[in-house]
Parts: structure tokens; C-alpha cells; sequence
């Protein structure tokens, strides 16, 4: 008995070479790539340090709004650096730059998410729609992608926000609304072809409507490219938030915004460098952890980056 | 070709006619107090109301949409609210400022991005490829104001510090005044500009060059016993420039109106700068001229690259 099971294990031995998914590939690929595994850590800090704000708060004492006119100014009014009060330093109204920063990556994940998020599905399915659908949806769709691609996206986000006012919703909204169009051509290009192929007339014969084959037979297929655009998508978000903060159209004063307090500590980079180096740094670390770990995901998802 | 000129043609002015009703649209749904501002503290009704019908702001928004757009035809775009000059004299003056930051930084972003990118696709993984993509990612993470920020901390306020007054804080000198002070303003912004988008034609460069550089004729021209550097500048980097001249003609256009960061850091008064004062001051005819103009760059400039493209590629048919 004994022998006949080790005879059966034997012999299904050459079972374990499975069936790998392009998708598990991928996956393999990206998991080897040393640099996108540190940049992949460096987010999962930034996104505890969100979670962990108000740790941060409660551990220096410092709530993110408390202006601290004496002990964190100095006696001219300006500033104090990194102390053993203040880690960071403090801004122009006597306020904790540490908690701040954290706080403030907050706003940053958040927009760089939620945005990412909307412009992400608005696109796949109105290049899903274009693509797909063909004549006159496609003719209007694909004039729409123009016209949105052809409009000087800034002037208008900040023509926008000032007609609306600033706040959290109309930031999401605004770069929602305007990044879509990318997605959506991106989409679109690869609908057209893979809607000639013989896996959608499998499924037209077998019944399936419009709604069923662009949803379940074709988007899988377009699903890598969309991955990869959006990882590199949430650092081009995050930028576009704080340059509308910076230029004074982010969260209204005194939400801590990283943006907002680059914008705050211009007139004090001569004397108090912590100011804006700190938030400064929080900003560029997180987009370059993005940029890099998108890197490594479009390396992985790249057909031709076979590294034998 | 004139078909296909004649349909992009076409195109371009649907997209543009779109976009001047949305921006109209969107301005005119706004609550807007300018006839209020123009008037002053001590306006009275009637002031204000005399305003308003000098501006056109009593008619409805259609008849006004019409007005505008029956002069955008003629190349009239009306006149700023405050100072009743033409919206096209303050293009005119803003648009040498947006060129020549934008073609001097797309000079060094080329020379940058090519030359970094023709340097990694001839030595793929190695150490100097490594480098090359983390120093153009580096700076492509950059978000533009911090960068215009550091490079004003370091070579303008450090550097006049020490006694090396280089470069100025900003603001602008024109071509007029001599080549020297306004090389001198622009370098800053230039770098600034470049640093950002060289990292697009690095990967852009290495890419196609890998391609191209796999190609048979590369290995006839090799076998041929044609010197390497030559082989790779005049046979492979020549048909690998071609996504590189597409996406410089897309990055050119989108400038025109995209530059509003940097002329804000380096108080550069382009257009992006110009129509931000304008959005501040709800100066409604500047903000619509200014965004149907750059609109109307990124409109030719996609035409252009089309036609580009057809002729650096002789495979590509227009239709």
C-alpha cells in the first residue's frame, strides 16, 4: 500500500510545473526586482505614516493645527529649527512640521488614490465603449479624448477651482475629469484590434451580449497596460494636487497639505530650511517610490523584458 | 495627404470650437463680480449696471457667445475687462516669453534626454543604463515648483551669497536688450524645464534605440565593418528618433499653456503667468483667449507631428 501511494506521488512529480497566468508572471518578475521592492516598502511607510498621524500627534503632544507662538517661534517671530521639542522644526505660525507632514501625506495618498481611481475607470470604459462599440459612439468619444487631450489641463484646473472654490472634492473631480482621456485612447487603441479577434465572435456566437463580451471577455485583455498606466499614474496625481496647493488652490488654510506648505515656507527658505526641505522631501520621496515601483511594474508586464 | 490635411484640419477647428463653449460656458454659469470690482467700493446700481452693458454682461449668455465668437473668426478675442486692450496685443506680448523658455529648455532636454538615452540602449543593464534612468526618474519625480525652488535656492540665493551673482531671482529680459541678460534670466527656468522632461526622451530614445538597434540592417552595417560610433548615430539613431520627434512636437504644443508653474516660480510674465493674473482677476476675454490659444498649439502641433511623421517614415501613408 505504502509503496503504491510513494509510486503515485513519483509519479505525479512532474505535476509541479503549472500552468503560470501572464498575469502570475508578471507578478514573479515584479517580486525579483530589488529596486521596486524597496519602493514598494518606502509606500507601505508613507501609508503607515497616513494611517499613524495622529500617533504622531500624540507622541510629540502636537496637534496638526496647534500654533505654538512661543515655544515654537522664535523670539523675533520666525521659525525654530529641529529641536528636541519640534523634530522638524516648526513653520511660520509655530506649528509642528513633523505632525504636519504626516498629516498631510493624508491629502496626498488620498487625492493620489481617489483621482487615480475615477480617471481609471472613466477611461477603460469609455475606451471600452469607444473601442468596442464602434460608429457614432466612437466618433463622438474619440472627439471628446481630443478635446480634453488639447485643453491646457492646468489653466483650466485652476481657472476651475477658482469659480468653484478650493476644496478636497473639486481637487478629485477636476483631476478626474481631465485624466481620463489618456486611459481611455489607451484603451481604445487595444479594443479596436482585439474586438477583429476570434474569441469575441466565439462569444457573440454563444449568445453574449455587448455589455458581457466588453466587460468579461475583452477588458481582461486590456487590463495590463490600464495596471501599469495607473501605477504610474498616482505620482502624476499627487504631483498635480500639490502644484494646485502650491499655487494656492488646494485645501483651504489650515489643513496640512504638502503642497500647501511648500507654498507657506517660500518666503522662509533663506532662514528656516527645515521648512521646506522636510515637506519638500516627504512630496519627492513619494513620487519617486511610485515612479520607480510603476517602472518596475511596466518592466514586469513588458513582454520583451524577458531577463533569462 | 491634402485630404487627410484638409480632415486634421477640420478636426482642429471642431475641437477648439468645443472647447470656447466650455470654457464660456463654464465662466458664465460662475457668479461673477467684475462689473462689482470695476466699479469700486462706492459703485452704485447704476454704475454697475453701465458697466455691465459695457462689457456686454447684460445680454444673454448665448448672444454673447456669438459676439465672441463671430470676432475669434476675424482674430479678435476682445478686449481684458481692466485695462481694455486687445486680448491678442497681450498674447502677443506674453508669447515670445512662453517660446523662449520653452525652446531653449527643449533644446537641453534633447541634448539631455538623446544622449542619456543613446548611451543606456548601448550598454543595457549596466551600471551606466542603472544610472541613467535613475537620475532622469529622479527628476522626473520632481514636481516642477520644488524643483524651480532648490535650483533658486542653490545658484541664485547661495551663489549670490558667496559673492557669484550668476543669476538673477527671475523675472525676464527681452531678446532686445541683448542676448546676454536674457540668456541669463531664462537659464534657470531652462534647466528647471529640462531637468523634468529629459526623462521622457531617455526612455523614449533607449527604447527605440534597443529596437532598432536589433535590427538586420544594423548587423549589415556592423558585418560591413563600419566603425560602432558610426553604426549607432548614423544608422541606428537616425530611424529611432522618430517616437522622439513625435513626442517633441506633442511636449512643444502642450507647453504654450503648460509652463505656468515655472513662469510662476521664476516670475517669468508668459502666458501661463498672465492667465493665472487673469483667472485671479476673473478677467474672463484674457482666460478664454489664452486657453483657446494654447488649445490651438496643441491642435497644430499634433497636426504637425502627423506630417512628420510621414516624412521621416516613408512607410507611414496618410489617409
Amino acid at each position: 500500500m505504502t509503496a503504491a501511494i510513494e509510486m503515485v506521488d513519483v509519479l505525479e512529480e512532474p505535476k509541479a510545473i503549472e500552468g503560470r497566468s501572464p498575469f502570475s508572471l508578471a507578478l514573479r518578475r515584479l517580486r525579483k526586482d530589488k529596486v521596486a521592492m524597496i519602493s514598494l516598502a518606502v509606500i507601505v511607510l508613507i501609508v503607515l505614516m497616513a494611517i499613524l498621524a495622529p500617533v504622531f500627534a500624540a507622541v510629540t503632544g502636537h496637534p496638526p493645527n496647534e500654533q505654538y507662538r512661543d515655544l515654537g517661534l522664535t523670539p523675533d517671530g520666525l521659525p525654530r529649527g529641529p529641536n528636541g521639542t519640534f523634530w522638524l522644526g516648526t513653520d511660520d505660525l509655530g506649528r509642528d512640521v513633523l505632525v504636519r507632514i504626516a498629516y498631510g501625506a493624508r491629502i496626498s495618498l488620498l487625492v493620489g488614490v481617489i483621482a487615480t481611481a475615477i480617471t481609471v475607470v472613466i477611461g477603460v470604459v469609455l475606451g471600452l465603449a469607444a473601442g468596442f462599440l464602434g460608429g457614432i459612439t466612437d466618433t463622438i468619444l474619440a472627439r471628446l479624448i481630443d478635446v480634453v487631450l488639447s485643453v491646457p489641463f492646468l489653466l483650466v484646473a485652476i481657472a476651475l477651482v477658482s469659480v468653484t472654490g478650493p476644496s478636497l472634492t473639486v481637487t478629485v473631480l477636476v483631476i478626474g475629469c481631465f485624466s481620463w482621456a489618456s486611459v481611455a485612447r489607451i484603451v481604445r487603441g487595444q479594443v479596436l484590434s482585439l474586438r477583429e479577434r476570434e474569441f469575441v465572435e466565439a462569444a457573440r456566437s454563444l449568445g453574449a451580449g455587448d455589455r458581457r463580451i466588453m466587460f468579461v471577455d475583452v477588458l481582461p485583455n486590456v487590463i495590463a497596460p490600464v495596471i501599469v498606466y495607473t501605477t504610474l499614474l498616482i505620482p502624476v496625481v499627487i504631483v498635480t494636487q500639490a502644484t494646485l496647493s502650491f499655487l494656492g488652490l488646494g485645501l483651504p488654510p489650515p489643513t496640512p497639505d504638502w503642497g500647501g506648505m511648500i507654498s507657506e515656507s517660500q518666503n522662509y527658505y533663506t532662514t528656516a530650511w527645515w521648512f521646506i526641505l522636510f515637506p519638500g522631501l516627504a512630496l519627492l520621496v513619494t513620487t519617486l517610490a511610485f515612479n520607480l515601483f510603476g517602472d518596475g511594474v511596466r518592466d514586469a508586464f513588458d513582454p520583451r523584458a524577458d531577463r533569462t | 495627404m491634402a485630404m487627410f490635411l484638409i480632415r486634421r484640419i477640420g478636426h482642429g477647428i471642431l475641437v477648439l470650437w468645443l472647447i470656447s463653449v466650455a470654457v464660456f460656458a463654464l465662466f458664465f454659469v460662475a457668479p461673477s463680480n467684475v462689473a462689482q470690482t470695476l466699479a469700486g467700493r462706492q459703485g452704485t446700481p447704476e454704475t454697475i449696471a453701465l458697466i455691465k452693458h459695457r462689457l456686454g454682461l447684460d445680454l444673454p449668455v448665448w448672444q454673447q457667445y456669438l459676439h465672441f465668437l463671430g470676432n475669434a473668426v476675424k482674430g479678435d478675442l476682445g478686449y481684458d475687462y481692466y485695462h481694455q486692450v486687445p486680448v491678442t496685443h497681450i498674447i502677443g506680448q506674453a508669447l515670445p516669453i512662453t517660446v523662449s523658455l520653452a525652446l531653449g529648455a527643449a533644446v537641453l532636454w534633447l541634448a539631455l534626454g538623446v544622449f542619456n538615452g543613446v548611451i543606456s540602449a548601448t550598454h543595457p543593464r549596466s551600471l551606466a543604463d542603472r544610472g541613467l534612468t535613475l537620475f532622469a526618474l529622479f527628476f522626473y519625480s520632481f514636481p516642477s515648483f520644488l524643483l524651480g525652488l532648490l535650483l533658486l535656492y542653490f545658484l541664485y540665493f547661495r551663489l549670490t551669497l558667496s559673492g557669484f551673482g550668476w543669476f538673477p531671482a527671475g523675472g525676464y529680459s527681452p531678446l532686445a536688450g541683448g542676448i546676454g541678460p536674457w540668456f541669463q534670466h531664462l537659464l534657470l527656468p531652462w534647466i528647471a524645464l529640462a531637468l523634468l522632461l529629459a526623462a521622457t526622451y531617455t526612455r523614449l530614445t533607449r527604447g527605440s534605440m534597443l529596437d532598432v538597434l536589433g535590427e538586420d540592417y544594423i548587423r549589415t552595417a556592423r558585418s560591413k565593418g563600419i566603425r560602432e560610433s558610426r553604426v549607432v548615430v548614423v544608422h541606428g539613431l537616425r530611424s529611432a528618433l522618430t517616437p522622439v520627434v513625435t513626442q517633441f512636437g506633442i511636449d512643444l504644443g502642450q507647453l504654450i499653456g503648460g509652463v505656468v508653474v515655472t513662469e510662476t516660480v521664476f516670475s517669468l510674465p508668459g502666458l501661463g503667468q498672465t492667465a493665472v493674473t487673469a483667472i485671479n482677476q476673473q478677467d474672463l476675454p484674457v482666460i478664454i483667449g489664452i486657453v483657446l490659444f494654447a488649445s490651438a498649439a496643441v491642435v497644430v502641433a499634433n497636426i504637425l507631428v502627423d506630417i512628420g511623421y510621414a516624412v521621416l517614415d516613408p512607410r507611414v501613408r496618410l489617409h
